[in-house]
């Protein structure tokens, strides 16, 4: 038996790395200046044109780097969101750190001097810093002394948080001039915005940080995964090891959506995705649902630049449109 | 246990009788009329007010009124009323404390809708938006209970706001996937968020039959309403026609709700907040809490926009930021308690 989920662990992840190498050279391939596939490899080898230079190294592939890291990072949050509270249907976007962002995002743009050079390094800070705070008055509402975290509570508190949110955000909004309406509103939906290298080296560090973190915690999220009873007579220190693991995936999704916009749904789907292949151990599933949290941004990204040229429709969107559906089933069959 | 008893069971509750709140809603309803006609950017006074109401010759103070805060005001008192029954109607009909047209997709179906509209038909009027809205609001509310009800037994409370929740996502993307694409979202926003500034009459006179068909049909459908929300079993005991009841409440909020969305845009949490201030006072009899929830829902309204006209005057603070931070404690307050204060 263990042999068995072992081989199948490997053959998935073999495939997800398959699909993402070749989902990342359509992505590469494909947009409104031309660069054949053909093309590619002499190009990254350093052997192409001034202007095939120009757009992979300039333009696509550090899009293409961080689709997939804050594919990754959601991904990986979402999994330890879902493993810590026991609640299946966990997501950062879904509980409210999407908005947080979104509404910090707003108020930054909207009533704080622009100054050009340093904007795009302030703005995924003041993200950042919108998301943790949303997520730190969930957990403080959804805290009971005496029991802990509430899971429940968690995710109710941050449906309403997200609905009272975005009712500010819609009010920020509709009072700004047009073309700032255009930028938050794409914000808002996850354009994947930050594409360009330095966002890379600001998202780099979570997850260098943060994944092996996580992955020494690994077997302590299976552990939460019984129950609080078990995991106290086991021996597991509950309430700290809960707090650091929500802190980090937080963080994680704090740090992604500070990048990209705000994108929900994959943090839910990957982990689902990768729980019904490779089985329930978070040895197992993290992996593969990180890779699988990924491919997916990935491929909502091409398909939504791709699409409605000459502008394209935000990733978060077309994550929204495939992610939503499979949410309404994991509903149903429960 | 006949249904005579068991209506006089939840009768037996009552400490005031009926009459006693209902005129003292109504009191309070008038009260919040009037204090929203007399306050404003401009300055006018009682008297104003009366020469708007009831002059042919009025001045230039009692013009404003008339044409500009009369209007507004008759609008706020339609939109809290709406959105409280609706809210009401939902809650009871789905035992769930955490009903709300804003949470359960309504506002959202609305709004994809309205970016559909905006972006195919440029020229559409008012009728053609009010439209929309309906069967937005009856697209996501159809989703969202269409989904909790394929399950057998249904969902419990927490689920449903989940599957809520999901579908407002859904339909959001859909909505802002539309704007962008048609560069559409600017006009759409400016609906969705625009409250009640310049309403006028013209929408008013199109908008108003709805509502108040809506709300009457839902007095009279409120002794059926009460008997559901206690149990279905028992409702289907009594002889009721539990299918043709749930279809007619369900047009109900769609309607309610739709206008809603058409005249004041997004406006979460009033549907979720009347009704639970109102069952302190009327127990869990639908025949009261409708009633009541109609008059404070407008009143809430009222007080809520003359804060948003007044409070940074002369630019106005946006109603739907206001309710959202008035409701969202109020949210988590019955997060927190469970729903206890429910029933």
């Amino acid at each position: 038996m263990r042999t068995f989920s072992t081989k199948k662990l490997q053959f998935t992840v073999i495939f997800l790395l398959i699909m993402i190498v070749a989902t990342g050279a359509i992505a590469l391939a494909t947009g409104s200046a031309s660069l054949p596939i053909s093309r590619i490899l002499p190009a990254l080898a350093g052997d192409g044109t001034y202007k095939e230079q120009f757009i992979l190294f300039d333009l696509r592939l550090p899009r293409l780097i961080i689709t997939f890291l804050a594919g990754m990072a959601l991904a990986m949050s979402g999994a330890v969101l879902q493993g810590v509270t026991r609640n299946d249907l966990a997501d950062p976007g879904i509980i409210g750190i999407n908005s947080g962002a979104g509404a910090a995002v707003a108020v930054f743009f909207l009533f704080f001097p622009l100054e050009a050079g340093s904007f795009i390094y302030t703005l995924p800070l003041v993200a950042c810093v919108g998301g943790l705070l949303t997520a730190g008055l969930i957990f403080l509402f959804a805290y009971k002394r005496g029991q802990g975290f509430q899971p429940v509570k968690i995710v109710l508190s941050g449906v309403g948080f997200a609905a009272a949110l975005s009712g500010v955000m819609v009010v920020l909004l509709s009072g700004a001039d047009s073309r700032k309406v255009d930028f938050i509103s794409k914000w808002i939906a996850g354009s994947i915005w930050g594409t360009d290298w330095p966002f890379i080296w600001a998202l780099l560090p979570w997850i260098i940080i943060l994944f092996p973190f996580i992955w020494l915690k690994a077997h302590r999220i299976d552990l939460l995964g019984l129950g609080e009873p078990t995991a106290v007579g086991i021996g597991v220190s509950v309430t700290r090891e809960r707090a650091a693991l929500l802190i980090a995936a937080v963080a994680l999704a704090s740090a992604a959506v500070s990048v990209t916009g705000g994108i929900a749904f994959i943090g839910l789907i990957a982990p689902h995705i990768a729980k019904s292949i490779v089985g329930p151990r978070a040895h197992s599933y993290l992996p593969v649902s990180i890779l699988f949290g990924g491919w997916m941004l990935l491929v909502a990204d091409t398909i939504g630049r791709n699409v409605a040229l000459p502008d394209g429709i935000p990733a978060g969107t077309v994550a929204a449109l495939i992610g939503a559906p499979y949410f309404v089933y994991l509903l149903m069959r429960k | 246990m006949n249904k005579r008893e068991t209506l006089n069971k939840i009768e037996s509750k009552r400490r005031f009788p009926f009459a006693f709140k209902l005129i003292a809603a109504m009191c309070i309803c008038v009260a919040a009329f009037l204090f929203s006609i007399v306050f404003g950017a401009a300055n006018t006074g009682v008297h104003d007010v009366w020469d708007a109401l009831f002059s042919d010759d009025p001045s230039k103070a009692a013009l404003i009124i008339k044409e500009l805060r009369l209007p507004r005001e008759t609008a706020a008192l339609l939109v809290g009323a709406a959105l409280a029954v609706s809210g009401a109607i939902m809650q009871g009909m789905t035992k769930n404390p955490l009903a709300d047209p804003g949470l359960f997709g309504l506002t959202a179906g609305s709004n994809a809708a309205l970016a559909i509209v905006a972006a195919l038909i440029p020229t559409a009027n008012y009728f053609h938006i009010m439209i929309a809205c309906f069967v937005g609001a009856g697209i996501g509310a159809l989703l969202v209970f269409g989904i909790s009800s394929l399950k057998r037994g249904g969902f419990t409370s927490f689920r449903i706001v989940l599957a809520g929740a999901a579908v407002s996502a859904f339909l959001f993307a859909v909505a802002e996937g539309v704007g962008l694409y048609y560069k559409v979202s600017k006009n759409v926003s400016a609906w969705t968020a625009g409250g009640l500034i310049g309403t006028t009459w013209t929408q008013i006179n199109v908008i108003m039959p709805f509502i108040l068909i809506g709300i009457v049909v839902a007095i009279g459908m409120s002794r059926q309403l009460t008997i559901l929300s206690m149990d279905e079993g028992i409702a289907t005991g009594l002889g009721q026609r539990t299918g043709l009841i749930k279809v007619i409440l369900f047009i109900i909020i769609v309607l309610l709700s739709g206008t809603a969305v058409a005249l004041a845009g997004n406006l979460a949490f009033v549907g979720l907040m009347i009704p639970h201030m109102v069952r302190p006072f009327a127990g869990s009899d639908y025949r009261q809490i409708i009633p009541l929830c109609i008059f404070i829902g407008g009143a809430f309204m009222l007080v809520a926009d003359t804060l948003g006209r007044t409070i940074h005057a002369p630019f106005e603070t946006p109603i739907a930021s206001l309710i959202a931070i008035i409701g969202l404690p109020f949210f988590l307050f019955i997060v927190r308690k469970g729903g206890r204060a429910f029933l």
